[in-house]
């Protein structure tokens, strides 16, 4: 494994692979029953970001903004926090009101526990929704750190200590609505209670409506959130979490757990922290220890899911024993996807990440249990740095969002869209990433788009391959 | 719950109950969810379509990652345009400052991509850190020796809208530097239009059949030098006044050169933009070229558009889009398709804009601006609208409530102006008006 060494040093971001920070809190924040997030700063973080998940999940993002004005950036935004609450309060009456800062906000030093305990005072004896704030100006991390802070916010705020419960904690990280409802089987199938947070499988994939629904149902409702302090034991998925800015969260001292780490420590729920369930090895870990847990056997179902996968495996390894990919995106997507593409024979030549925990390339060998030669990895990267040096690679095939586009179109390789953004297919929120049938999922489309490829490039026009 | 804040009750009328002029211009309410941006999404949008410039943000990472490749401008030459560039700001440069960094991006930038000059837009925390982004855009001009400009386009400044000034104050600073381009007494710069899916470059068709040269297209299509040039065109001809008007208004000023306004989408509007322009020329050969464009076009158009026009007989539709003027066009341009306008908005119009639009409307239309997802699908449900026209924010909206769509917006990939365009906006309403799909939602309400 080698980092990739940059020609010049970092002056600019060409085509960024990452978004910014208040973006992976709204999302996070989205999953919460009776939530509307409130960024805390000018009009148009609220407005790119509602664009950005519109555009993906194609449902309504409704996320309120602060408004920031000239005065407020200068003499301080509480009474806009003031008002934005109350218009909030009439306008959508909603169980939790989520807050994300903003560069703006945390520039200035707006101190948002401070202003919700100002506000609560001011309408003491009023019947008041819910806080829960995350910090999150977005020169820090990335959108994934703020996907986590938000989940950690959630249980520091809502979490409540008492007698211990035989539930789980399941903290899947940032996947796609239906990646949540599989998990959601799983756990059902088990037979095991559990809370899963964020849950935004029906609040960012809503059926259709025969009302406007001002904030969507589903989600996970504060009273379940209280209860993640009592669980027996917590899942958490992934390698990095909100470690993606970690040089400077250092120097700054800002405590980097995630939440099944401050649930161990604060309220000694056991907590089981492993890569994204992709492929077999990590999905069997993902079983196991749902065996471990619960003292079940893995359903019969899954057991099958998982029999047909090795199947798959087999009959295709051909297809895909030796091609190149070139994976992008979030740090523990990519981790997870490396991970697979081992397993079957793919030849990953390079990963990239915005991100810069600085921890990719440790974690790719704890995730893979050896020092896969040949990868390059380039963190703190952007599209532009890929495609310069993808160019010479001769890759087989990109796996990551819509953004990559744009360089394997020049390549003329295929594409698989994961992750987020999805903004150039259709069913975005449905794209599976987890477990064996997850796994299967991404499989038959990695095998399907090297057959096509064959076939397009063939002079022959075979209809039977 | 109420339908709408009472802060905002003059930003909403109804055609016909003896209202009052509507109440726009105004900051958007804390804690609504505006379907508005800021001040540095309204210099970006009007800016991004020049193609041979650089465009880089300064700034953290969201504003440039966001506004990505997000418009369907298109170009017939460079597309540096079409790539995000961004100084990523981190924290370090929020404590000591990011001129530096500036200086290092913007160098290396210009080095590698050789673009023929280079905006900067200053998001929320750059003046707040104290950069002195204008003294490193000076610098950097002068050793790279073209125009490097800033766009002092901090999103907390104002709305959207003062976002669009200042961006026409950044490209004010290009024109009238260059005099190096053979323009004819009878030419025009060809303002506000984006040339979305190539709408430019059917304007462009038309004006040059009746004779006249297209000296500067801004932004649409842009390029440096012809801005550079732009006042020795002979006028200024600008749709999306409300991006626009600003630049029109000053070039008339420094220059002299007079300006009108026009839309270019539905038929009247856009033969209305031939004829007025022929007249302003006071040539009868124009006249005559545009009226026999304008009957050969419509010779082709409104056979076709009748199909259309019976099939969406008695259709009701809402519209909200950017600005009010083109809401004017797009209720004519519906009810030439036999579609009835039952509520009209925009995020930025202004009031001469909104007094047309209520006079042009129906009795009952709701009239709304700078609205949000609670009050249109209110508004919606209460009058009953068969398809929208809006935004990525607004479809959504519609299509949860059962609504049929068109995408009238900066992102969309189908050229919806002139003559052409009508006939896919007449195509579009109608594949989403009477889809078979609706049977569905209908039936579960």
């Amino acid at each position: 494994m080698t980092a990739i060494k940059r020609d010049k040093p970092y002056s600019s971001t060409r085509n960024a692979c990452k978004l910014c920070t208040p973006l992976g809190a709204c999302v996070a924040f989205k999953g919460v029953k009776g939530c509307l997030p409130l960024i805390h700063g000018s009009q148009g973080c609220a407005t790119y970001i509602r664009r950005y998940m519109i555009s993906h999940y194609r449902e309504p993002v409704d996320i309120a903004s602060s408004s920031f004005s000239e005065d407020a950036a200068i003499f301080g935004g509480n009474q806009l926090f003031n008002t934005g609450i109350t218009n909030i309060r009439e306008q959508y009456n909603p169980e939790v009101i989520a807050i994300t800062s903003t560069c703006l906000s945390e520039t200035i030093g707006e101190d948002i526990p401070r202003l919700i305990h100002e506000y609560r005072s001011i309408h003491a004896g009023e019947e008041l929704p819910a806080f829960v704030n995350a910090s999150t100006p977005s020169y820090s991390g990335t959108h994934l750190d703020g996907f986590h802070e938000a989940v950690l916010a959630l249980v520091k705020t809502f979490g409540v200590e008492g007698p211990k419960e035989e539930i789980l904690n399941l903290f899947p990280g940032f996947v796609s609505p239906e990646d949540l409802r599989y998990l959601k089987d799983v756990l059902e199938d088990f037979g095991i209670g559990y809370i899963l947070l964020p849950d935004y499988s029906d609040s960012l994939d809503n059926p259709n409506w025969t009302e406007y629904t001002r904030i969507p149902e589903g989600g996970t409702s504060i009273t379940e959130i209280a209860r993640t302090a009592r669980a027996k034991a917590s899942i958490e998925f992934g390698s990095v979490f909100n470690r993606g800015n970690l040089p400077a969260k250092a120097e700054t001292r800002k405590h980097t757990l995630t939440a099944g780490e401050y649930l161990e420590k604060k309220h000694f729920v056991k907590n089981y922290s492993m890569p994204f369930p992709m492929g077999i090895k990590a999905t069997d870990r993902f079983f196991e220890t749902l065996e471990e847990i619960s003292g079940k056997p893995t359903p019969l179902r899954h057991k099958r899911e998982r029999g047909r996968l090795v199947d798959a495996y087999v009959d295709a390894h051909k297809i895909v024993f030796g091609k190149r990919a070139i994976v992008y995106g979030e740090e523990d997507l990519i981790i997870g996807l490396v991970g697979f593409l081992d397993e079957i024979g793919m030849d990953n030549i390079m990963v990239v990440s915005g991100a810069r925990s600085g921890l990719l390339e440790k974690k790719l060998e704890d995730a893979t249990g050896k020092s896969p030669s040949g990868i390059s990895v380039l963190d703190d990267g952007d599209f532009e740095t890929l495609r310069e040096t993808a160019e010479g690679m001769k890759p087989d095939i990109f796996i990551g969002s819509s953004k990559g586009y744009y360089i394997t179109r020049k390549l003329d390789i295929p594409l698989i869209r994961v992750g987020f953004p999805i903004h150039d297919r259709f069913g975005a929120q449905r794209v599976m990433h987890l477990g064996y049938k997850g796994t299967q999922q991404l499989f038959d489309r990695i095998v399907n788009a090297l057959m096509e490829y064959k076939q397009e490039k063939s002079n022959v026009g075979y209809k039977y391959m | 719950m109420d339908a709408h804040l009472s802060e905002r009750k003059a930003q909403i009328i109804t055609k016909g109950t003896g209202e009052s002029a509507i109440e726009c211009s105004k900051q958007s309410l804390a804690g609504s969810v505006s379907q508005r941006a800021c001040v540095f999404c309204g210099s970006r949008v009007v800016l991004y379509p020049i193609t041979d410039a650089l465009h880089i943000v300064h700034g953290p990472i969201g504003c440039a990652a966001y506004t990505w490749d997000i418009r369907g401008a298109l170009s017939s030459g460079r597309d540096i345009y079409r790539n995000s560039y961004s100084t990523d700001l981190r924290e370090k440069h929020v404590i000591f400052g990011g001129e530096k960094q500036l200086y290092q991006a913007l160098s290396g930038l210009i080095d590698e991509l050789k673009p023929k000059a280079a905006f900067v837009y200053s998001t929320c925390i750059v003046g707040l850190i104290g950069d002195d982004v204008n003294a490193i855009c000076n610098k950097v001009s002068r050793e790279k020796e073209i125009p490097v400009l800033p766009v002092q386009s901090e999103g907390f400044q104002g709305s959207k809208k003062d976002g669009y000034k200042i961006a026409c104050e950044a490209l004010l600073k290009l024109v009238g530097t260059k005099n190096n381009k053979a323009v004819s007494p009878i030419s025009l710069n060809i303002l506000g239009d984006f040339n979305l899916a190539g709408e430019l470059w059917m304007l462009k068709d038309y004006y040059e059949k009746m004779g006249i040269q297209i000296n500067a297209t801004i932004t649409g299509d842009g390029r440096v030098d012809d801005i550079c040039n732009a006042h020795q065109a002979a006028l200024n001809v600008v749709q999306c006044s409300g991006s626009m008007m600003h630049l029109a208004k000053e070039m008339k000023e420094k220059y002299g050169i007079p300006f009108m306004k026009v839309s270019y989408f539905g038929i009247e509007d856009m033969s209305d933009a031939l004829y007025e322009v022929a007249t302003f020329f006071k040539d009868d050969s124009l006249m005559t070229r545009a009226k026999k464009l304008v009957s050969e076009e419509l010779g082709k158009l409104l056979p076709a558009l009748s199909f259309y026009r019976e099939k969406l007989q008695g259709k009701k539709a809402a519209i909200y889009v950017g600005g009010a003027f083109k809401a004017i066009s797009l209720v004519k341009a519906l009810r030439l398709i036999g579609v009835q306008t039952v509520v009209a908005g925009s995020q930025t119009g202004n009031q001469d804009d909104y007094k047309l639009l209520t006079e042009l409307c129906d009795e009952g239309t709701i009239l709304v601006d700078d609205s949000n997802p609670n009050e249109l699908s209110a508004f919606v449900k209460e009058t009953g609208a068969d398809i929208f026209i809006g935004g990525v924010k607004e479809r959504p909206i519609a299509h949860k409530m059962g609504l049929g769509f068109c995408d009238h917006n900066h992102e969309r990939k189908e050229a919806l102006a002139g003559y052409e365009g009508m006939l896919n906006f007449a195509r579009e309403v109608y594949s989403s008006a009477t889809s078979p799909v609706w049977q569905f939602t209908k039936l579960s309400s």
